[in-house]
């Protein structure tokens, strides 16, 4: 029976729509992929020569167990965000005559076969035999690498019945979060050291190797749990139920005074508010504001204005480069309506330009502050934001026409790649390399005012040829039109 | 209102549409039938120029579909889920439509009122998300807001799918008020045989993408029908 499971996850994989599309995105992954393993190789080998070196009273092992806990929790917070759980569409199976616990199994066993437990034991084993070698009893470290191993798949399982349970109601967590906090606390002020703790318990498995048992248990517990709650969830009930989702209907009335392009600006204000991962895109432009801090305060970039600019679009166009790269994907789900329906191309863009325009004067307004750090920061702030306006919103619209990746409003925003192409990754050196390598050329060359005043022109200018760049991008939309229609139909990873 | 000249679709060398000549006149309610891959979406896509003809063109209204946007303004339309934005309420995306169609709020409402037996009490004021309706409602909402401003020509695909027989009955209804009081052009594509004879006075049959027959309805044009299909499981 596993095999078949298995043989329909190839078919799958190899037959999914966009098999093959996202290469160059695939290929980032791997890439990553094989840089972290080969880190997490390094330091199982490297570890126990430089705790050898910089502490030479302790021993190694020993040295080690006192962080595992700490390890443990990060490792359990990294997979809560990264790691996608094994899906099996059971939908079509709950009729067929196949055991419901064949199933579970699959799904759960399968999730051993994730990136994130390989990525443990490439460092746990090395520095096992490393110790080992260096003359550490073999069967102590033996008990102490499977005893790890376990420990790393009770927080694999674990992860499981969290993101089971929790990610529809994130604020159920916060509990646990904040115990962690404050444990976390506790261990930094020295007052209660938990880890430590923790690590005087692993010293055990040393002399005792059969404890490894134990860990053992606890991915036996873990694994039953997750098989009782997966078994209860595989009806179509919950499927059937249908969400009861508390509806939103709060109207933008006030975006009436905008004219012909009010209803566009509406359905975009609603698609943001009540759809979870362009409402992120919000949050994020709020959070990243704080980024400037990073530069102003750094004494490093103080003679380099060119960094300043870099933060300076980033910080005014975060919201334009978030949302606007996905333009017009967001609609992607419905664009049949809109290329269909009694809508003018022209008015359609003109209310993506406008909302973005208005999100680059609000930022830049909310970067005022930073004035506390200079006058010269806060003019460069000004003039990013300037910039954005008049050259990157239609740059962002033009480069919107090769977009023809379907987005699902509803996926989580956590690294969901989804609608990400190679256009995304292209668009980051006109956005904003352009604008510091006008500036730095400008500064370094001839003076600081002519650099500034030069991209305030540019930003002017673009503001001015508006209208005459936004019919040249209609066009474009129109002739792109099909296959935009023919891309967004594609659903599917 | 509705001709189609040379007009022909074709995929990888592949031919999924092939029409010499048709003229849909004003006020006719058109019914399109033919089994699955007949070409039946392909020409109602082809006709709202969400797919480009291969060769030949389409006109409505003597605009040719293609080449302007002008038609857009009295056509409407309802294909499939892809025309509903899950994230508003049903009055909402009325309201949407309405706006691109120069009716205010106030006019939405009143044109919605007349369908409150149609929506039998499941679609209005319930504060749900057309992407929380069920199939049948959503495709409720779908039709109805195809039928907002007056549109000289409405295009419906399947319509009757999915929805239970009282709202079948009641879309029959609707449609022939439609096109006795406002002259409305329909293009309507069926599985159901027996509705769409009910509801169309011409029925055009398609099969592999070309007309193989036109019929103007009348008693025995549901024997026709029945009596091709029959034909085609023997052939």
């Amino acid at each position: 029976m596993f095999k078949r499971f298995l043989f329909l996850e190839w078919k799958a994989f190899f037959r999914s729509a966009s098999f093959g599309k996202s290469l160059g995105l695939k290929i980032l992954l791997i890439f990553l992929a094989i840089y972290f393993s080969l880190s997490f190789l390094f330091l199982g080998f490297g570890l126990y020569p430089i705790i050898e070196k910089f502490y030479p009273d302790v021993s190694p092992p020993e040295f080690v167990n006192r962080f595992v806990l700490i390890w443990l929790v990060l490792e359990l917070g990294f997979r809560f965000m990264l790691q996608s759980l094994p899906i099996i569409d059971i939908k079509p199976l709950i009729i067929l005559p196949i055991n419901r616990r064949k199933v579970v199994n699959f799904v759960l066993l399968k999730s051993l076969y994730s990136f994130y437990n390989i990525l443990s034991l490439l460092w746990i084993i090395p520095f096992g035999i490393f110790s080992i070698y260096k003359g550490h009893s073999t069967v102590g470290m033996l008990g102490w690498i499977l005893a790890m191993v376990f420990l790393s798949l009770c927080v694999n399982f674990l992860n499981f019945i969290i993101k089971k349970k929790f990610t529809e109601n994130l604020k159920a967590l916060l509990p646990v979060i904040l115990v962690i906090i404050i444990f976390g606390l506790l261990e930094y002020f020295k007052v209660f050291e938990i880890s430590p703790r923790f690590g005087v318990l692993m010293n055990f498995l040393f002399d005792f190797p059969y404890l490894a048992v134990f860990p053992f248990l606890g991915v036996i517990t873990l694994y039953k749990w997750n098989q009782y709650n997966l078994e209860n969830k595989f009806y179509l009930d919950t499927a059937l139920k249908g969400k009861k989702q508390s509806t939103n209907t709060h109207n933008f009335g006030w975006t009436q005074k905008f004219g012909s392009i009010a209803p566009f600006l509406q359905l975009d204000l609603k698609l943001i508010w009540r759809n979870k991962r362009p409402k992120t895109t919000i949050y994020m432009s709020f959070l990243l504001l704080l980024y400037g801090l990073i530069f102003y305060t750094n004494d490093s970039y103080a003679d380099f204005h060119a960094m300043f600019v870099f933060a300076g679009i980033f910080m005014t166009g975060i919201f334009m480069i978030n949302f606007g790269q996905f333009i017009p994907a967001w609609d992607a789900s419905y664009y049949p309506l809109m290329m269909s329906q009694n809508i003018p191309m022209k008015q359609y863009l003109q209310s993506k330009a406008g909302l973005i325009t208005f999100s680059v004067v609000v930022l830049t307004i909310l970067t005022t502050p930073y004035l506390y750090f200079g006058w010269h920061i806060f003019l460069i702030n000004l003039v990013c934001g300037l910039y954005n306006i008049g050259v990157n919103v239609p740059v962002l619209l033009f480069a919107g026409a090769y977009n023809k990746k379907r987005i699902d409003l509803d996926k989580s925003p956590f690294m969901n790649y989804q609608g990400t192409g190679a256009t995304q990754w292209l668009m980051v050196f006109p956005l904003m390399g352009i604008p510091i390598l006008v500036f730095w050329l400008l500064n370094t060359f001839l003076s600081f005012e002519v650099a500034l005043n030069t991209l305030a022109v540019l930003g002017v200018l673009g503001l001015l040829l508006r209208n005459i760049l936004m019919e040249k991008i209609c066009r474009l939309y129109k002739k792109r039109k099909y296959q935009m229609l023919t891309g967004f139909k594609q659903t599917g990873e | 209102m509705i001709s189609v000249s040379n007009l022909t679709k074709t995929y990888s060398g592949t031919t999924v549409l092939n029409i010499d000549q048709l003229e849909i006149p004003e006020g006719q309610n058109f019914g399109l039938v033919g089994n699955n891959g007949a070409g039946k979406t392909t020409f109602f896509s082809l006709l709202l120029d969400l797919i480009q003809p291969s060769t030949g063109r389409i006109f409505n209204d003597e605009i040719t579909v293609s080449e302007s946007e002008a038609w857009k303004s009295h056509t409407a339309s309802f294909i499939d889920e892809s025309f509903l934005i899950g994230y508003l309420t049903p009055e909402e995306y009325f309201y949407f439509v309405g706006e691109l169609r120069n009716y205010n709020k106030a006019d939405v409402d009143s044109f919605i009122m007349q369908f409150e037996d149609f929506f039998n009490g499941e679609i209005l004021s319930r504060n749900k998300y057309l992407r929380d309706l069920s199939k049948g409602n959503q495709k409720k909402v779908g039709i109805v807001a195809a039928l907002i401003g007056d549109p000289k020509v409405v295009i419906l695909d399947e319509p009757f799918a999915n929805l239970d027989p009282t709202t079948q009955i009641r879309l029959k209804k609707l449609i022939k008020e439609q096109t006795q009081t406002k002259e409305t052009t329909f293009l309507i594509s069926s599985h159901d045989l027996i509705h769409v004879t009910e509801v169309c006075e011409r029925i055009v049959v398609l099969d592999k993408g070309a007309v193989v027959k036109d019929i103007k309805t009348s008693e025995a044009t549901l024997k026709e029908l029945e009596t091709y299909f029959e034909e085609q499981t023997l052939a």
